[in-house]
């Protein structure tokens, strides 16, 4: 298609999310763009910095039917937690034995805060109560939800093997953007192990009202799931597996540390 | 060999070369993580005596010292000992302070470059502050050229970077002429595609070439996909003006790129037979950054920013037309804040230029960093004074496909304007015969200017 003779106005923001200059080009931003953006930066800054609200999410779990435990990362605090990926995804002996009596289970299921607990707040416990419906009425035992603060992907591992799991579904708060700081990421890996790498996890991203809805989120998930269990792959290997045959839209594998290069 | 030193009675010691640049390094969240960095102040300052007085000679030898890495002989293959012959009996402190000496011209240091290993020049940048790196990258001119002529003196080229989350055509094209329109674009129209399919490559190059033809724009383009799709897409007769990669500086982080030397070898060939540059253009374009390595689990123990100029070693094999650090994108695990990023910006530009590179900056931050906008005033007004070759921008300063912060198409503006530093000149002229930029007048609308371009089929 060559291009239409007009495009107005309304027609270039269904083209593009870019900040485009539509008014004067000057020396700066306008006041009105310059205060937008930094209200927008404001905004990922508080979700980054932002802590799960435990007892709100425990309640609302309570309320849904499903019990829960907590447990929080080596990387302990916030600030360590954003300077220290590794400490984010190690798992301290005592939160270890928080978990000691809860299993053994088919599925774990956490909720961790990742980069933007306002993820999870927002969306977090409906797509967990979906998700554990779907997978118990399917004959899976899920046990409780684990509520993960200071969280990184890879600590669902570590939680899935003091569970006894053999599937861990790990929810949590993807890396704000200045236009969206509420994207749920869901990581679903087989048979974890303290070595797993991303390229063993499959990735559903950018779980959020303006982007994949829960519904579409929960029946990926189970269909990965299931994947994994009749095909004992995960990752790359299972989505290989799956483009010979019929692939679930969205199952793709989990990005590696995001790089520009 | 250790490396010792005695400071207020205590001894420090530092079992080799590559633990002392380790130890000696500013502080950076990356070194911490990496379990590199020095235990406080008071070490880091025991490190930058010693390494002070350790003669640049010492770094001519394997400091990486892994067995059979191809960077590693790369860099011994480069190294031509004669021209470093003017400070060769120095030592690290004394190269520091010769760099910063009135009567040693930038000339001089350019002179140097390939008889400088990374290792070298990592060691100096780690004992000079903000100021000198700004005092001595001034003085260099690196210089190259396409369609247009960057890295003069006096002038900063920017790149236009018109990304899009699905990689549309119009939308590309959108936020190219946003830019073009206001004199962004002389260094490059790069566009990092979103898929790394071949198609979409053959395809982002051709809208980019309708760009550049359409409106006769003094400029070059690249599709910043990987190297193979880029050495396929030319085997298709795509118009590929710059071949792109990513490099980093080991073996094994480059195999994290799925990039070997030979490959590039190839790909560097394959552009020069194109015809499309003038002759003795420069043909090739590599992003670089702080951090690489280690993420990658292929620093081999060696601090991050040792590792960096490391990557400019293989960059300069191939003469590249660009060469920017990506600083502040690869998060606060490995640059923290804005302090930290600045800094490495600064040691990335002066690095470069000290290995001879044609060095711009992508000035940027993630919003899980400790930094914001004006950090990023501050870094691209001090790479202005420092004599960056190019900076790279962005719609309104928010890439909306990799989801980061970078500089914004204004910024040119405040470049040319404020900073008093103008585009490549041929770009320069090119803004003058349409009007960008001058008071007065009028230029096309976004809308108008995107239904005039004639985009090729999608």
């Amino acid at each position: 298609m060559s291009s239409p003779d007009h495009i107005s106005r309304t027609d270039l923001a269904g083209l593009t999310q870019a900040r485009l200059t539509l008014g004067p080009r000057g020396r700066a931003l306008d006041t009105a763009s310059s205060l937008r953006f930094a209200l927008d930066h404001a905004q990922a800054r508080e979700a980054v910095l932002s802590e799960l609200d435990v007892p709100s999410l425990q309640q609302a779990l309570d309320a849904t039917g499903h019990t829960s435990r907590v447990v929080t990362s080596a990387a302990g605090a916030r600030d360590m937690f954003i300077r220290r990926p590794d400490l984010g995804r190690l798992l301290p002996d005592a939160d270890r034995d928080v978990l000691r009596d809860a299993g053994p289970v088919d599925v774990a299921l956490v909720l961790g805060d990742g980069l933007s607990a306002i993820a999870v707040a927002l969306n977090g416990v409906a797509f967990m109560d979906a998700l554990a419906r779907r997978l118990v009425e399917g004959g899976l035992r899920v046990g409780p939800v684990v509520l993960a603060r200071q969280a990184r992907v890879a600590l669902g591992d570590k939680i899935a093997m003091a569970l006894g799991a053999t599937t861990v579904v790990m929810a949590l708060g993807e890396r704000p953007g200045l236009s969206a700081a509420d994207s749920l990421g869901i990581y679903v890996t087989h048979q974890p192990s303290a070595n797993t790498q991303d390229s063993g996890r499959n990735c559903i991203s950018n779980v959020r009202e303006a982007g994949t809805s829960i519904a579409d989120a929960v029946r990926q998930t189970e269909n990965l799931i299931r994947a994994m269990r009749e095909t004992g792959l995960s990752g790359v290997t299972l989505s290989q597996s799956l483009a010979a045959t019929a692939v679930p839209a969205g199952a793709r594998d989990a990005p590696g540390i995001e790089t520009k290069r | 060999m250790a490396y010792r030193t005695i400071i207020g009675g205590t001894q420090f010691a530092f079992a080799s070369l590559k633990t002392l640049l380790a130890k000696a390094s500013p502080e950076r969240s990356g070194d911490i993580l990496a379990g590199l960095a020095a235990d406080g102040p008071l070490e880091r300052l025991a490190a930058q005596h010693c390494l002070a007085d350790v003669p640049l000679s010492d770094f001519a030898d394997d400091v990486l010292e892994v067995d059979g890495d191809a960077v590693t002989d790369l860099i011994a293959a480069q190294r031509r000992p004669d021209a470093l012959a003017p400070v060769s009996s120095l030592t690290v402190g004394q190269f520091r302070d010769w760099l910063l000496a009135p009567d040693t011209s930038g000339a001089a240091i350019a002179d140097l470059a390939w008889g400088l290993t990374p290792e070298m020049v990592a060691a100096v940048s780690k004992i000079m502050r903000a100021q000198d790196l700004i005092a001595v990258s001034a003085k260099i001119e690196i210089v190259t050229r396409f369609r247009s002529t960057i890295g003069l003196k006096g002038r900063v080229s920017t790149r236009n970077q018109p990304n899009h989350p699905t990689d549309d055509s119009r939308g590309i094209a959108l936020s190219a002429l946003d830019g073009l329109l206001m004199g962004a674009g002389d260094a490059v129209i790069g566009v990092n595609p979103a898929t790394d399919s071949l198609p979409d490559y053959i395809r982002i190059c051709e809208v980019l070439e309708v760009i550049r033809t359409q409106l006769a724009i003094p400029t070059q383009h690249c599709c910043l996909g990987h190297v193979s799709t880029a050495l396929a897409a030319m085997e298709q007769a795509a118009p590929v003006d710059l071949v792109f990669q990513s490099v980093a500086g080991s073996e094994k982080a480059n195999d994290g790129f799925g990039v070997t030397l030979a490959m590039l070898d190839e790909a560097y060939e394959a552009v020069g037979k194109l015809g499309r540059a003038p002759e003795g253009a420069n043909l090739m374009y590599f992003e670089t950054g702080q951090g690489a390595a280690l993420s990658a689990e292929a620093h081999h123990g060696m601090d991050q920013q040792t590792m960096e100029v490391r990557a400019y070693g293989v960059a300069r094999r191939y003469r590249p037309l660009l060469v920017n650090t990506v600083v502040g994108f690869i998060g606060p695990e490995y640059l923290a804040d804005g302090k930290q990023i600045i800094r490495a910006g600064l040691e990335d530009l002066f690095c470069g230029k000290m290995m001879g590179l044609p060095m711009g900056v992508d000035v940027c931050y993630t919003n899980h960093s400790y930094a914001d906008q004006e950090d990023m005033d501050v870094l691209m007004t001090t790479l202005a004074a420092a004599g960056v070759n190019f900076l790279i921008t962005v719609p309104g300063a928010d890439d909306i496909m990799l989801n980061y912060q970078s500089l914004s198409f204004h910024d040119a503006m405040f470049l040319r304007e404020t900073l008093g530093k103008p585009p490549a000149p041929e770009f320069e002229a090119w803004m003058a015969d349409t009007g960008i930029g001058q008071p007065g007048v009028v230029l096309p609308t976004l809308d108008t200017a995107l239904a005039q371009l004639k985009l090729p089929a999608a």
